[in-house]
Formats: structure tokens, C-alpha cells, sequence
């Protein structure tokens, strides 16, 4: 790929998700772009290159976006997160929140939906408390292709054997073919839009609990401040946001405080586990 | 070190198996087939036992009604790892005692998870 063409393309990815794509990063964008030179009946990265250049074309800038975004996920990942939601995270605000009865929940840069059900599965077993309450889950992607995926709540066998106990996919589950359907009650629970972590978050209103984990990392120092930022002014101060394992708030803003005892939890300074039991 | 049973008829299927499990620090001893697996099983109980369901001479399922009977046989982790993959099997499956269920193919991230999960990493 010609150096002009890469800088081109690492600008765009920049600019529109984030992402931070560094020159020894070509071997990736290469082996991710060409499926869209083909799709677009292109010969090669060159033409596509020009294409961009000359002519903004939204559709083909959307593929490439998203060609380039990560969408790994499992059920359940890492575990420790969801065994601290549950024995933690949940019982403290439903405390706090005993008058008003509701909770709304963010999976944010949700790809397929598996962590947004994770979470609705868990919700699920806690039925019988929270009998009566308002819960949203809400799950946001710049892709738009992955945000009909978890709308679906369609899984390969692959998929649903990481991260997921059997007798949750025997539960939950519905066979159809080689594929497996979360069932209809658990899709009801959760709801997915697409949306850009750059853009503006006031219009998903307030929520109580972030799960914002493995995206920070593609981003450089400004963008992650910005982004923590912005989730910020969405939540209240006693809300907590969820990092992936390798992130931190630490040295990028000074909005969030880590939660005290309890890797990758943050919260704005109201929320303290103090009090609770927790494994 | 903990010790897991490997009990497949396919020799590709143990080796693979018992690759991942010793790199998951696991002391694997093999089987080929339902009986003698009961057989290893009464020498000495294995922390973990991997389960293919279909083979020769004894099957998986019947193995694991049987083992589960035996004295210290509810004991052993049993993770069934088979190319059975409807509802129905699973269900039989855990009803007749097994821990946990894997549908070939597997890799290494699905064996790690799923022991993991049964509490055995």
C-alpha cells in the first residue's frame, strides 16, 4: 500500500471512529479493506484510495468504518465484571434507587450483543427482587451491521460456547438449525441503536451503570479523554462505569475515580462498595 | 496438578485435547471408550473428565450414568465434548450428571472457558 494511501485511510478511521492506526498497522488495514474493494467492484486499495479522494461517497466511507472496527465479543467476558455487577454493583443501586424504581443500563460499542445479554440473563435471575422495576438496557455500535446482529440475538455454536455456561444456553436459548436465538423474553429486556462514541450522547439520555469495555484502548489520549468525558455528563454521580482490563481513567481525566477495592469499576465519586459483600 | 480423563475413540481428538488440557497444567491420562474409562476410573478418580458421547463398546452417556453410581463418582468434573449438538442431547446430558457440555469443533478458548466455569482453573 502506498504510504500516501495509508496515511489517507488512517485519517478518515480517525476522524470518524477513533481509531488510532499506526504505519505498522498496514498488514491490517490491508487484509480488512480488501473484501470492500471487492464488494464495490474495485481492483485494489489503489482504486479505493481514489475513490475516497474524489468522491465522499457516505455508503463506501461507512464500510470501510466498520470494516476496520473490532467486533470481538463473548458472553460473559472476563466473568469477574458480571460476578461484581451482580454481588455488588446491582444491590447498591437498587438501594439507592428504592424510590424510583428503575435502572438503565449501557452496553456501549456493544458489537454482536452478547454483553448487553449477559447482562439481561443475569437481570433475569434476579427477577423475583426486582419485581416492579423499570430496566432498559440499552446497547450502541457505530456499526450498523453489527447493531441488526444484536437486535437478532442470532448465534453461532461457536458463539454461544464462549463465555456461556450451558445451562444458561439451555435456558435462554432457542435452536434453529446450527444457529441458537436468545429467546424472545431476554431480546425483550434489551435494545440496540447505532450510534458514534465521537458523537453527540445527550439524546441516550441518563444512565446508571456504563459498560464501556476494550474500546478505549483503540483510541489515542485526547479521544479517550473526550469520550470519558462525554459519558460522563450521562450519568449521575453515583452511577459506575465499567473499563475493560487493560484501561484506565488514571492520567486522562480526573471526571471518574476508581471505585475503591474493585478493579475496573469507576464512578463519578458517589458510588462506594463500602459496606458491601463481595467475593 | 489436577488430572483429567480424556475419553474419545478418535486418536486426533485426544491429542488435541490433551495438548490444550496440559497446557492448562492438567495431568491426562486417556481412554478409548466408555469401558475403559470406568475402568481407569476405578484405579483412581480423575479431578476432570472430557466426554465424547458416541464410541464403541460403551458409549458416553451410559458411562456417565454408570460413573456417577460408583463410590467417589460423583466426584470428577464431567465436561461432554461431542458432535452431538441439539437441545435434546444436552439435556439428556445434564440431567444424567454432566457438568458441562462442548459441541465440536472445539479450540482451546472454549476448553479453557468451560473448565473454568465448572470451577476446575
Amino acid at each position: 500500500m502506498r504510504v500516501e494511501d495509508f496515511d489517507m485511510f488512517s485519517t478518515l478511521l480517525k476522524q470518524r471512529s477513533g481509531l488510532v492506526l499506526t504505519r505498522d498497522k498496514a498488514y491490517l488495514l490491508e487484509s480488512r479493506l480488501m473484501p470492500v474493494a471487492r464488494k464495490w467492484n474495485m481492483k485494489g486499495l489503489e482504486e479505493l484510495a481514489t475513490t475516497v479522494r474524489t468522491r465522499k461517497d457516505e455508503a463506501l466511507l461507512r464500510d470501510i468504518t466498520e470494516a476496520m472496527t473490532t467486533n470481538e465479543s463473548s458472553f460473559f467476558r472476563d466473568q469477574k465484571p458480571f460476578d461484581q455487577f451482580r454481588q455488588l454493583v446491582l444491590p447498591k443501586l437498587m438501594a439507592a434507587r428504592a424510590a424510583k424504581r428503575s435502572l438503565r443500563i449501557w452496553s456501549a460499542a456493544c458489537s454482536s450483543g452478547q454483553e448487553a445479554y449477559s447482562l439481561s440473563m443475569i437481570l433475569n435471575d434476579e427477577a423475583a427482587k426486582l419485581a416492579g422495576w423499570r430496566i432498559e438496557i440499552v446497547g450502541t455500535d457505530i456499526s450498523a451491521e453489527m447493531v441488526e446482529r444484536a437486535k437478532a440475538g442470532v448465534y453461532t455454536q461457536f458463539e454461544v460456547q464462549r463465555g456461556l455456561p450451558i445451562t444458561m444456553l439451555v435456558k435462554h436459548f432457542k435452536q434453529n438449525g446450527d444457529k441458537w436465538q436468545i429467546s424472545q423474553q431476554l431480546r425483550q429486556m434489551a435494545s440496540f441503536r447505532e450510534w458514534n462514541l465521537l458523537g453527540d450522547l445527550s439524546a441516550l439520555g441518563q444512565f446508571d451503570i456504563v459498560f464501556c469495555r476494550n474500546v478505549l484502548i483503540y483510541f489515542d489520549q485526547p479521544t479517550k479523554a473526550k469520550v470519558l468525558e462525554s459519558i460522563s455528563r450521562q450519568m449521575p454521580q453515583d452511577g459506575v462505569l465499567y473499563l475493560g482490563g487493560a484501561e484506565t481513567v488514571l492520567g486522562i481525566t480526573d471526571k471518574f475515580k476508581p471505585v475503591e477495592g474493585q478493579r475496573g469499576l469507576y464512578s463519578l465519586g458517589g458510588f462506594s462498595a463500602a459496606g458491601a459483600k463481595v467475593a | 496438578m489436577k488430572s483429567c480423563l480424556v475419553v474419545d475413540d478418535s486418536r486426533v481428538v485426544r491429542k488435541v485435547a490433551r495438548k490444550i488440557l496440559e497446557e492448562l497444567n492438567f495431568a491426562c491420562t486417556e481412554a478409548e471408550d466408555g469401558r475403559q474409562a470406568m475402568e481407569a476410573c476405578l484405579v483412581q478418580m480423575p479431578d476432570a473428565i472430557l466426554l465424547d458421547w458416541n464410541m464403541p463398546v460403551m458409549n458416553g452417556i451410559d458411562f456417565l450414568r454408570g460413573l456417577r453410581k460408583m463410590s467417589g463418582g460423583d466426584q470428577p468434573k464431567v465436561v461432554f465434548c461431542t458432535t452431538e449438538n441439539d437441545l435434546a442431547h444436552i439435556q439428556e446430558a445434564l440431567s444424567a450428571g454432566a457438568n458441562e457440555y462442548i459441541m465440536k469443533p472445539f479450540d482451546s478458548d472454549i476448553i479453557q472457558t468451560k473448565f473454568a466455569q465448572v470451577g476446575l482453573l
